[in-house]
């Protein structure tokens, strides 16, 4: 059953992807100041809500864990979590692309690059604490209060680095509301085949644990006889 | 080895005839088991002053190899020293804080803390405290080395310099413990600890960074800063009370 809700998912979400990439590259004119390249924001932007979306839900399944112990929420909230580390890595990456073309540099400590860094760097220290705990529950536990303490923090963050550089000097200014409205409901158009693609790799990430967390009990029971 | 935690039912006054001497000692109040964790945990630290010397020696390392490395003028001193300071102050706290919980490993100390007839959050509490008199000290003593290797004249604006470092110190313990109760029994715990750690303290650093760089050159808040309190103040009462929330969850098995 399960498998088959990813299968028709997955292609569903490909389908999807397809008629919008056709929109965007064929359909859609070059902007203004930008040229092509500014065509990357129909993806780069989505993905980057679909992190948060990700995170936000490991935190909701971290405290549902902590609530009634069961590992079902844990699997969830690894899942949620690796995604959210794939999608925010997207995010990244397609920033750096486009920031290599428009402002001729890969990188810069702007507001916003730096806070989607730091919030990354924190969920990587989550998935490598879950590699250093063997014991199921132990780790059920402790990644569960790392998860909310993370997700605490997501907004401190991106206040106190938005403080941290508006004192600076900015070399570069992005966002403020340029976009035509054409262009808002393409990226909402977007958004819905991405949290699809975010929807199918969290089923086969749980369904992953889920198996691991099988085979685990079976070889423990392997080892008491 | 895990021992679940015991509760002892409270004493109930007035209700039962007071012809049987209670068995059990009385529970202490919370704050007397803070304090009572907190003074222990002090006690031993002056007793072998393992994490103590650890850490003012590497402190001390780090300042000189700042000095060394970046050879800074008066006014390359006024732009990093807030930086530099919060940087020696986290890797020593992260020494400290690394053998808050470790140092109960040995003899199952851990487990019969646990198992103590006090919340866990107590027993927390006590730790963050007793780290942040050692880390503190550690900071006081740092101070005046940085002072004379930097040529600063870093007392003019003390109180104010005092408040700041008290609020970030008290940030990075209270976090600092949690992820020190965390990773007590992780083969990688030193490593661990920092790594996870010092991202989510960059709100609560990045605002010690921007206040004690004008404090330690004497120069006085200015109403721009205040923002900067305010986030520290915001770190330290958000963080204290989520760890406060969740340290049952990590300390009892």
């Amino acid at each position: 059953m399960r498998d088959k809700t990813i299968l028709v998912l997955s292609w569903f979400t490909a389908l999807l992807l397809a008629g919008n990439l056709a929109i965007i590259l064929l359909v859609l004119p070059d902007e203004a100041s930008q040229g092509p390249i500014f065509r990357i924001i129909f993806f780069h932007v989505p993905v980057a809500w679909t992190a948060f979306v990700c995170f936000f839900a490991a935190m909701i399944s971290s405290i549902a864990y902590l609530a009634g112990k069961n590992l079902k929420y844990d699997s969830f909230a690894a899942a949620a979590t690796e995604v959210g580390l794939a999608f925010g890595a997207a995010n990244l990456l397609t920033g750096m692309i486009w920031g290599r073309i428009i402002w001729g540099i890969w990188w810069t400590w702007d507001a916003r690059l730096t806070s989607m860094l730091v919030g990354w760097i924190i969920y990587a220290g989550y998935v490598m604490l879950r590699r250093a705990i063997e014991e199921p529950t132990e780790r059920a536990r402790m990644s569960a209060v790392v998860s909310i303490l993370a997700f605490a923090d997501v907004p401190i963050i991106f206040f106190s680095i938005k403080w941290w550089r508006t004192q600076h000097p900015q070399p570069v200014v992005y966002g403020g509301g340029f976009m035509a409205p054409g262009y808002w409901y393409m990226l909402f158009l977007n958004w819905i085949p991405i949290l699809l693609l975010a929807v199918v790799l969290l089923l086969i990430r749980m369904r992953q644990e889920q198996t691991g967390r099988e085979i685990d009990a079976l070889r423990r029971e392997v080892h008491a006889f | 080895m895990a021992v679940p935690a015991v509760r002892r039912a409270p004493i109930r006054d007035g209700m039962s005839p007071p012809a049987k001497p209670p068995m059990k000692p009385p529970r202490l109040s919370f704050f007397r088991q803070t304090f009572t964790v907190a003074w222990k945990d002090l006690r031993s630290e002056l007793r072998t002053k393992e994490a103590l010397n650890a850490s003012f020696a590497f402190a001390l390392v780090i300042l000189l190899l700042f000095s060394i490395a970046f050879e800074p003028t008066e006014d390359e001193t006024r732009q990093i020293s807030g930086g530099l300071l919060w940087l020696v102050f986290a890797f020593a706290g992260a020494l400290i804080l690394n053998r808050s919980f470790a140092r109960e490993l040995a003899n199952d100390c851990l487990d019969a803390l646990i198992a103590a007839p006090m919340s866990g959050a107590a027993l927390f509490l006590g730790k963050t405290l007793a780290n942040f008199v050692l880390l503190s000290a550690v900071e006081f003593v740092c101070l005046p080395v940085f002072g004379v290797l930097y040529n600063v004249r870093w007392t003019q604006q003390f109180w104010p310099l005092a408040g700041v470092i008290a609020l970030g110190t008290w940030g990075l313990t209270v976090v600092g413990t949690v992820f020190s109760a965390l990773t007590v029994n992780l083969r990688l715990r030193e490593l661990m600890l920092p790594m996870l750690v010092y991202p989510i303290l960059i709100p609560c650093l990045l605002a010690a960074m921007q206040l004690t760089a004008p404090l330690v050159m004497g120069e006085p808040l200015t109403a721009e800063l205040a923002q900067w309190i305010r986030l520290l103040v915001v770190f330290d009462v958000i963080f204290s009370a989520l760890a406060l929330a969740l340290i049952e969850s990590v300390m009892v098995r």
